[in-house]
């Protein structure tokens, strides 16, 4: 124990004396430690402020935060040196419901937070068992039978009135929470043994992931009617979500292919020496260590996913960006479509930025393992 | 494991040769195979009866007639006096000239900002990353919409910003000064490509002669006499002209220079800044993942950084780059087809006119998926190739 402790502190005696005040000492290592670093470091700050300052005179300073209702003069008048955050007061129900009957408004802002504590619930590890799958049954069915109504006393609103962030949520949610099991059915099937269905699954994912969520929103919107008996049709949205699910179940079974590829051979043979059946072997064993290993990147694929449901504003669906793009239309508002913009982006960005903060403890908790 | 009792003779199989196995086998592949199939001609007949219906004929014969469609913004010539597959062919160079860009200059702004995450600043790293987050986590649609409003509100061509002398920017576009480039231009350019494929050759060569024996050989005067030297004695011979042609304002609008239009320029930016953000992540996990011993040992050999960086720390690096920025190049070549809402005029927006126009629905998203598909694989031929050269070779 001893001979551990004599051994001289050779590292620490070379370097430097660590002397002066602690900010000093972390500016100097941080910001200041050769003189191109210095000189960069004074170049950032100077531009930074400009920005800052620039930002807070038109954001905050010159800004106009209440007008009087449908009156715009006031922010009129500071055009171009203030914003007008006074339109997200004026617009912000449109925005977050579209056309949803006012005085019902309350219902799809109720389904929008049984859809946050649903996402909040999932990312629970404790909670990662098979009721996880019946809540998400239970919170589904609540949530349409709360937009829809025509249950419990609730008035019937048909879904061309819906509009706004409950939309985005539903076609990311229900996109996910269908386009997963596809995404399972194809992953298994891109790696099954049986040539047809080998074939079927590679022809699905390749020509899906090949063209653009455009042209499959064209397809959805316009084909549609074509392929189906005259006379029958469905929603558009409906249609959308359709368009979605495929999408998803494309990209995700690429990711849940990944998943299963880094499943040892043993693990596979094992099973097979127990004489389990395909399905059995697969639900068992494989998949519960497939997905496990694949959780990070299915996140990051949810995520691109949310993004892209925004896409629906080319076939004309009142998701949130499509309300936020028509409550600018009106034309005593339409020069203030950036702080619209921004406002939305905001939205997204807390949903997008929570999902990806949690993708990264994931990936912690994983690497710690 | 030994046993005295005699095995049982083996079960006999139901049919021949075929086990249980191959058996059930059979049965899923018949099923799935009959339902897809099922599911082909149901919606097959479906549309065939509806298009009677509505009196469309089907094929691509609508392609020789006249488009009657304007395209504000192309590369080639054209009017809408000219064909539906003319009216496409623009199309696709627009997403091509879009693309092609795109990709080159998310590369760029996504390593320099995927360095800088890694910089020993700590303010340019925080910044970095700043950027990384903030554009991954809003929808590119969103950006794309954003920067066409700002665009918009650029003032009018006569109040046109001036960054620098000969640049102009305004609601009209971005308007740069340019060189003309005729046939005499494009001969010079012809035989620069020319010289660096010869100079590409040359240093093949010349690696090998060191290979063999051991002595360096400058490649430098090599690359200034085909790269440089050569072009420059094309174009005196051709007496070839380089003369700027500066814009200027008259009237109303611009004359001369190269003008980008606003919807081009917006959605430059918004594919740019947006991949260039995933790019950035790609490099900086890619240079992490250049274990820490190499780095030392490069230290420790003595090597100048400009040729650590060449020649040991990139080549690892660029093994775990290359697989990921392959699918971002296909995104952002996917992702420009979002230039129909902005009104763009790429190939899925000039399909939409076309579908709008004279109702070829299936013709038209299946130019789409061709189009689209066709690109997709040169990309992935490339980076496939490109991939399978800079790969680990072991022993």
């Amino acid at each position: 124990m001893t001979a551990i402790t004599d051994i001289p502190d050779a590292p620490r005696a070379a370097r430097r004396p660590q002397m002066g005040n602690p900010i000093v000492r972390w500016l100097r290592t941080n910001l200041f430690s050769s003189i191109p670093n210095g000189i960069l470091t004074v170049v950032l700050l100077a531009v930074l402020a400009k920005g800052i300052f620039s930002f807070v005179q038109w954001g905050i300073a010159n800004a106009v935060w209440l007008t009087p209702a449908n009156d715009s003069s006031a922010c009129r008048a500071v055009r171009g040196l203030g914003a007008c955050w006074a339109i997200i007061p004026e617009k912000y129900r449109f925005i977050l419901f579209g056309t949803y009957p006012f005085d019902e408004q309350w219902r799809p802002a109720l389904s929008v937070l049984l859809f946050i504590a649903l996402f909040y619930l999932s990312t629970r590890r404790a909670l990662w068992r098979r009721e996880l799958v019946y809540l998400w049954i239970g919170a589904l069915a609540l949530i349409s039978a709360l937009m829809w109504g025509g249950v419990l006393g609730l008035s019937f609103v048909s879904q061309d009135r819906w509009g706004g962030l409950p939309v985005t949520l539903i076609l990311a949610t229900f996109g996910l929470a269908f386009g997963f099991p596809l995404g399972i059915l194809v992953a298994l099937g891109r790696r099954s043994k049986l040539p047809a269905i080998r074939s079927l699954s590679v022809l699905y994912v390749e020509l899906i992931r090949g063209v653009p969520l455009v042209s499959l929103l064209f397809m959805a919107s316009v084909m549609f009617p074509l392929f189906m008996p005259s006379g029958f049709n469905i929603d558009k949205l409906l249609r959308a979500q359709i368009a979605i699910i495929l999408f998803a179940g494309a990209y995700l079974a690429e990711v849940i292919r990944g998943g299963l590829q880094a499943v040892p051979r043993g693990q596979y043979e094992a099973a097979d020496a127990l004489g389990l059946s395909y399905w059995r072997k697969n639900r068992l064993i494989i998949l519960p260590q497939a997905i496990r290993h694949v959780i990070p990147p299915l996140v990051n694929t949810f995520i691109a996913f949310f993004k892209d449901t925004s896409l629906v504003l080319i076939i004309g669906i009142f998701d949130l960006l499509t309300t936020a793009k028509t409550a600018i239309i009106d034309p005593a508002w339409q020069q203030f479509s950036v702080e619209v913009y921004l406002f939305v982006a905001a939205i997204y960005f807390a949903f997008c930025f929570a999902m990806s903060r949690y993708s990264r403890s994931l990936e912690a908790h994983t690497a710690a393992r | 494991m030994t046993s005295d009792t005699p095995r049982p003779p083996p079960r006999r199989r139901l049919f021949g040769a075929w086990g249980r196995r191959e058996l059930n086998g059979l049965l899923w592949q018949v099923l799935v195979v009959g339902i897809a199939v099922a599911v082909v001609a149901f919606l097959w007949s479906n549309t065939v009866t509806n298009l009677s219906a509505r009196r469309i004929t089907t094929g691509f014969a609508f392609l020789g007639r006249e488009a009657g469609m304007p395209i504000a913004d192309s590369l080639l010539a054209y009017s809408p006096r000219d064909t539906y597959f003319w009216a496409f062919v623009v199309g696709v160079a627009n997403t091509l000239r879009v693309a092609v860009i795109g990709i080159v200059l998310a590369t760029i702004l996504g390593t320099v900002i995927g360095i800088s995450r890694l910089s020993a600043n700590w303010l340019l790293s925080r910044l970095a990353a700043v950027y990384v987050e903030t554009l991954r986590d809003v929808p590119l649609l969103l950006q794309l919409l954003f920067w066409y409003v700002l665009m918009q509100a650029l003032p009018a061509a006569r109040a046109a910003w001036r960054p620098v002398e000969g640049v102009f920017l305004s609601n009209r576009g971005l308007i740069l000064p340019a060189i003309p480039v005729g046939s005499p231009q494009l001969w010079v350019l012809g035989t620069a490509a020319l010289g660096c494929a010869a100079f590409y050759v040359v240093r093949r060569w010349l690696v090998a002669q060191q290979m063999r024996d051991g002595k360096p050989r400058p490649a430098w005067p090599f690359a200034v006499a085909l790269v440089i030297a050569l072009p420059a004695l094309v174009s005196v011979l051709l007496g070839v002209s380089w003369t700027i042609e500066w814009p200027e304002l008259r009237g109303f609008n611009f004359v001369g220079g190269l003008t980008l239009a606003p919807e081009y320029f917006a959605l430059l930016i918004a594919l740019v800044t947006y991949t260039s953000a995933f790019i950035a992540e790609i490099v900086r996990s890619g240079i992490q993942s250049v274990p820490r011993g190499q780095w030392d040992a490069a230290n420790a050999l003595g090597l100048r950084r400009s040729f650590m960086l060449r020649q040991i720390i990139l080549p690892q690096a660029l093994r775990v780059i290359v697989p990921p920025m392959t699918s971002q190049y296909l995104n952002l070549t996917k992702n420009s087809s979002l230039a129909v809402a902005i009104g763009y005029q790429d190939v899925v927006s000039v399909a939409n006119t076309t579908l709008n126009q004279t109702g070829q629905a299936i013709e038209a998203i299946a130019l789409i998926m061709a189009v689209f598909l066709t690109i997709s694989l040169g990309i992935s031929l490339f980076m496939n190739w490109y991939n399978a050269r800079i790969a680990l070779v072991e022993r």
